[in-house]
């Protein structure tokens, strides 16, 4: 596995996602600032952390997604190579467009902090298989816009091809829109591309893994992703 | 070069617009024996304002113990540093922006965490955690809900940005706000022992450089603001405030902390409060230098600034640092990368003399000792608060059952959970919290462990009004119980002192009271004050606000495994109380809520029973008896035993008040030193015999178990219908579902 991070200016989750490849996965990532132009070679994995690129000014992720390194990172994907991005990540991934759809303002229009239910849709992924479908697990959200929004064809479409990754339930694992933590439409919490080798989540699987801090649930993506790049 | 011709004249209205005292102005005239520019006349103002010179309460500040084998550095610097061993030290400050969080909540606040922040990585270190103390005025006043929404959005809006993780705090809500706010942001952030940098200025000769942002015209007089009571007019103060930007304080923090890695950096000051004026003056005037400034170079937002608008603009994100010499390339590309402004600005010299230059004149040229540590100091006269009567429970009416009194309380204003305020924090980022909000104290790992830091910021206002020195003792001791209660060794304290005018001498009495019961605190208890802040004239029309010496306090937690919780864990286990109780509702938060009386004097604090009971109960922990830990403080007993229910989802049934005490005293009095611990039934025996054996008071008071709360003689309480009560306060006070 050759992991590596992307930092932009105003990135602060990258020690986070660093510390989770090098404790589940036992991979250390390199650090790749966004004004390279290419990935290391033998990159299999490209994320994009968490954090405030350019300060969240203009709009989420909008200035990061012109970088110079996403031409590398889009065509590390149309290779069909994995991609990961995690709230922030996520939002430039849909800037990107490497993800359909945007990300929003939360419904109760403040930043929030606090842990949630994610029911995994499907664990037949790079990112799931040490999921069980339908799974309910408990990860942090801390975001002010994740509520993710598209026009109804788009959300036809991935419904339709099964690539909605995660969703906000509730401990029954039951989906009500107005129980998440940001209003986003079925409850969507994190989308695949086309191909699944792209995924975008809001929550933070990289802040569950350690028992000394709290609930593990996010170890088992981070496992996911060991194990796909091993048998590759 | 010649000095610049004296335009404007400098009348008596423009010292007086400049917040100076006629004698002040006199001495400084003295001083340089000429007619000052206008210039130097902001120059001094800006130095010599009660914010930036401490000039009325430097005299007792100076009575805190600051010492002891792990301080590294107490106050004076930036932030203060403490050893926590294997070569790394904790560096921490409180600090206040409540004149302009008032006047501009979200800005205001935003700004104090920035400034806060950059106080904690000037020294070297990374912010590793941040903290708040929060007031606010009566929940029924029109602009409440604005302000909280405000200022919490501000601090979250900057901290999350930045991605240090908000850990903890405090929010009270009381009348005595409603013109003045207080927001305490305290910053906490981890370096190596060995790579502390400091403000004061080293060698003759080397380039004095600018880094951050640009330079406009924001901010210009925060200071003095701060320096003085509100009228009518505070809203009027807007362009005061300065405006954040946490995106640029980010990449200032990872631009500075690579350049002190590449050893280039010799003395380093960040530019706060006075902006370019105090962070220059105070290199030079601490290296016993002096400093030769070209405004020319300065990087400015907008066209045409003058030198007076620069040398008082507080414009946010900026340091001034003094750079190893031949290192300024290097310097420079690192800043460049990050897309920071970088500008040699000036030079240090020999002649202890702060040179202003501007388009080839000389703007100001004065002595930079007396402009800076050499400022004056009052010894301002003031009067003791005179002493409350003790209030007993015969003085007392109530009509409310005590399970009544507990559900009114728990869901008041002051102890309703604050978890609509923290959850818009990031608690999490960097992902080493490993308490959050809502304990007794943050619990934050060391790096990869083993070891954590434990912090807390407390004060009880409504103590310290009743009687200062009291107050002040307790605020320091409520720290220091809540950082045993996680298991920690209380290390140091940092202290943000907020109170009324200091010109009238009852506010002079309670901050005098406060500092001198703050003194015997820390020194009684071993827990130093490595830093700190005041803030002064916080009163609107006359009213001063209540006297809030907020007190942050950082512990040591050797190993995380150690780390305790409030929560009760298991049913079947006995529920301890270590500590004397008497049943003392003087200005407590039962008189306060259920009787709406603030009347008496507050619990006194055995500093010596603190200590005792406080080891006892910390032993208990890393013996691994105790399986959940609470202090015992606002709100009493029955609140403390209720708030273990509902983080643990789990009741409890109690044995009635002791023979002799009355009721309500019993289960809501706030006597002090005392903690609530459960331990395994079978051991409960053991645990009160050892503490017996060391003269402590400890009793068994209940069991744990069931889903509600068993009182004798009185109704049962549903934990979760509790937890909800106490949950929904603040939500549906602010609106929201």
């Amino acid at each position: 596995m050759k992991p590596a991070v992307i930092l932009f200016p105003g990135s602060n989750r990258e020690h986070d996602v660093a510390r989770a490849l090098k404790l589940v996965a036992g991979a250390t990532p390199s650090v790749v600032w966004h004004a390279e132009q290419e990935l290391p070679k033998g990159t299999d994995l490209v994320v994009l952390p968490g954090g405030f690129s350019y300060g969240d000014y203009l709009r989420c992720g909008a200035i990061a997604a012109r970088a110079n390194i996403m031409d590398a990172v889009r065509a590390h994907a149309q290779r069909g190579g994995l991609v990961l991005g995690i709230c922030n990540g996520f939002q430039i991934l849909c800037e990107a467009g490497l993800l359909p759809g945007v990300l929003v303002r939360n419904a109760r229009l403040r930043f929030v902090c606090r842990e949630v239910v994610l029911r995994v849709e499907r664990a037949d992924t790079a990112f799931t298989k040490a999921y069980r479908k339908n799974d309910l697990i408990r990860i942090p959200v801390a975001h002010g816009e994740g509520n993710y929004t598209a026009d109804e064809s788009t959300i036809k479409q991935l419904e339709k091809e099964g690539r909605v990754a995660f969703r906000y339930a509730r401990h029954d694992g039951r989906i009500d829109e107005t129980d998440g933590p940001n209003g986003s439409i079925n409850g969507i919490a994190g989308i695949y591309s086309e191909k699944f080798n792209v995924l975008g989540m809001m929550p933070h699987p990289e802040n569950y893994i350690e028992p000394e801090i709290g609930p593990t649930d996010g170890r088992a993506l981070f496992e996911s992703l060991a194990g796909a790049l091993k048998a590759a | 070069m010649n000095l610049i011709p004296n335009t404007p004249r400098i009348t008596p209205e423009l010292v007086a617009e400049h917040g100076l005292k006629p004698e002040e102005y006199a001495h400084f005239l003295k001083l340089i024996g000429r007619e000052p520019s206008i210039t130097e006349l902001g120059i001094v103002s800006a130095m010599w304002n009660e914010h930036c010179s401490y000039k009325s309460s430097k005299v007792w500040l100076r009575t805190l113990p600051t010492k002891g084998p792990q301080v590294i550095q107490g106050p004076g610097e930036n932030a203060g540093v403490v050893d926590i061993g294997d070569g790394l030290a904790v560096v921490f400050k409180m600090e206040s922006h409540n004149h302009p969080s008032f006047i501009e909540p979200y800005q205001g606040a935003a700004t104090g965490v920035g400034g806060i922040l950059r106080d904690v990585f000037t020294m070297g270190a990374r912010p590793v955690a941040a903290l708040n103390s929060l007031r606010f005025g009566d929940c029924h006043h029109p602009r409440t809900r604005r302000l909280l929404a405000g200022v919490v959005a501000g601090i979250g809006g900057y901290g999350n940005s930045f991605g240090v993780p908000t850990v903890g705090g405090s929010v009270g809500f009381h009348k005595r706000y409603n013109g003045n706010i207080l927001v305490n942001a305290m910053a906490v952030g981890l370096a190596k022992t060995d790579e502390i940098f400091y403000a004061a200025a080293t060698g003759v000769g080397r380039s004095i450089v600018y880094l951050g942002s640009k330079t406009g015209r924001d901010g210009i007089h925060g200071a003095t603001m701060a320096s003085a009571e509100f009228g009518a007019d505070a809203e009027e103060k807007r362009p005061t405030v300065q405006v954040g930007d946490p995106f640029a304080e980010k990449l200032l923090l990872e631009a500075c902390l690579e350049i002190m890695q590449a050893g280039c950096v010799i003395a380093i000051q960040d530019m706060g409060a006075a902006g370019l004026t105090c962070s220059a003056v105070e290199m030079g005037a601490k290296g016993d230098l002096g400093v030769d400034l070209d405004l020319d170079a300065v990087p400015c937002r907008e066209a045409g600034m003058t030198p007076y608008e620069m040398m008082l603009s507080e414009s946010q994100e900026r340091m001034l640092m003094v750079i190893a010499p031949g290192k300024e390339a290097e310097a420079e590309a690192i800043f460049r990368k990050w897309g920071l402004d970088f500008a040699i600005v000036g030079k240090t010299t020999d002649t202890q003399r702060f040179v202003v230059r501007f388009k080839g004149m000389v703007e100001a040229d004065l002595p930079i000792k007396e402009l800076g540590d050499e400022a004056p100091e009052y010894c301002r006269p003031y009067v003791e608060t005179p002493r409350r009567p003790v209030i007993g429970p015969v003085d007392i009416r109530v009509t409310l059952s005590v399970a009544d009194a507990l559900e009114r309380l728990i869901a008041s204003p002051e102890l309703c959970s604050k978890r609509w305020v923290w959850e818009q924090y990031d608690y999490l980022i960097q992902g080493n919290t490993v308490q959050r909000p809502g304990g007794d104290a943050a619990v934050v790992r060391v790096d990869d462990g083993p070891k954590a830091l434990a912090l807390t910021t407390d004060v009880t206002p409504r103590y310290c009004e009743a009687d200062p020195f009291e107050g002040g003792k307790q605020a320091v001791a409520e720290a220091w119980r809540n950082l045993t209660a996680v298991g920690a060794t209380p290390l140091a304290v940092t202290d943000n002192l907020n109170f009324g005018n200091p010109e009238k001498p009852e506010i002079m009495g309670q901050f005098v009271g406060c500092v001198k019961g703050i003194g015997a605190a820390c020194e009684a208890l071993d827990f130093p004050v490595v830093s700190g802040n005041v803030s002064l004239y916080n009163e609107t029309n006359g009213e001063a606000i209540l006297p809030t010496p907020t007190i942050g306090g950082v512990g040591l937690i050797a190993d995380l495994d150690k780390a305790m919780t409030l929560d009760f864990k298991a049913s079947g286990e006995a529920l301890l109380l270590i500590g004397k109780t008497t049943g003392w509702l003087g200005a407590s938060a039962f008189l306060a809520t259920i009787c709406d009386r603030e009347e008496g004097a507050p619990p006194p604090v055995d500093l010596i029973a603190e200590m005792r009971n406080g080891d006892f109960v910390r032993h208990l922990i890393h013996d691994g008896i105790a399986t959940a830990v609470h202090d015992v403080s606002d709100g009493g007993l029955l609140v403390a035993i209720a708030e273990m229910a509902m983080a643990g989802q789990m009741g409890a049934a109690l044995d009635g008040a002791p023979e002799g005490l009355d009721p309500y005293a019993y289960w809501f009095g706030e006597d002090q030193a005392r903690y609530l611990v459960t331990v395994p039934g079978g051991q409960a025996q053991e645990v009160l015999r050892k503490a017996g054996a060391s003269g402590i008071v400890a009793a068994k008071i209940g069991k744990t178990g069931g889903e509600r709360l068993i009182l004798p003689d009185d109704r049962p309480i549903v934990v979760e219908a509790l937890r909800d009560r106490h949950e929904t306060w603040l939500p549906i006070y602010m609106g929201a579902s």
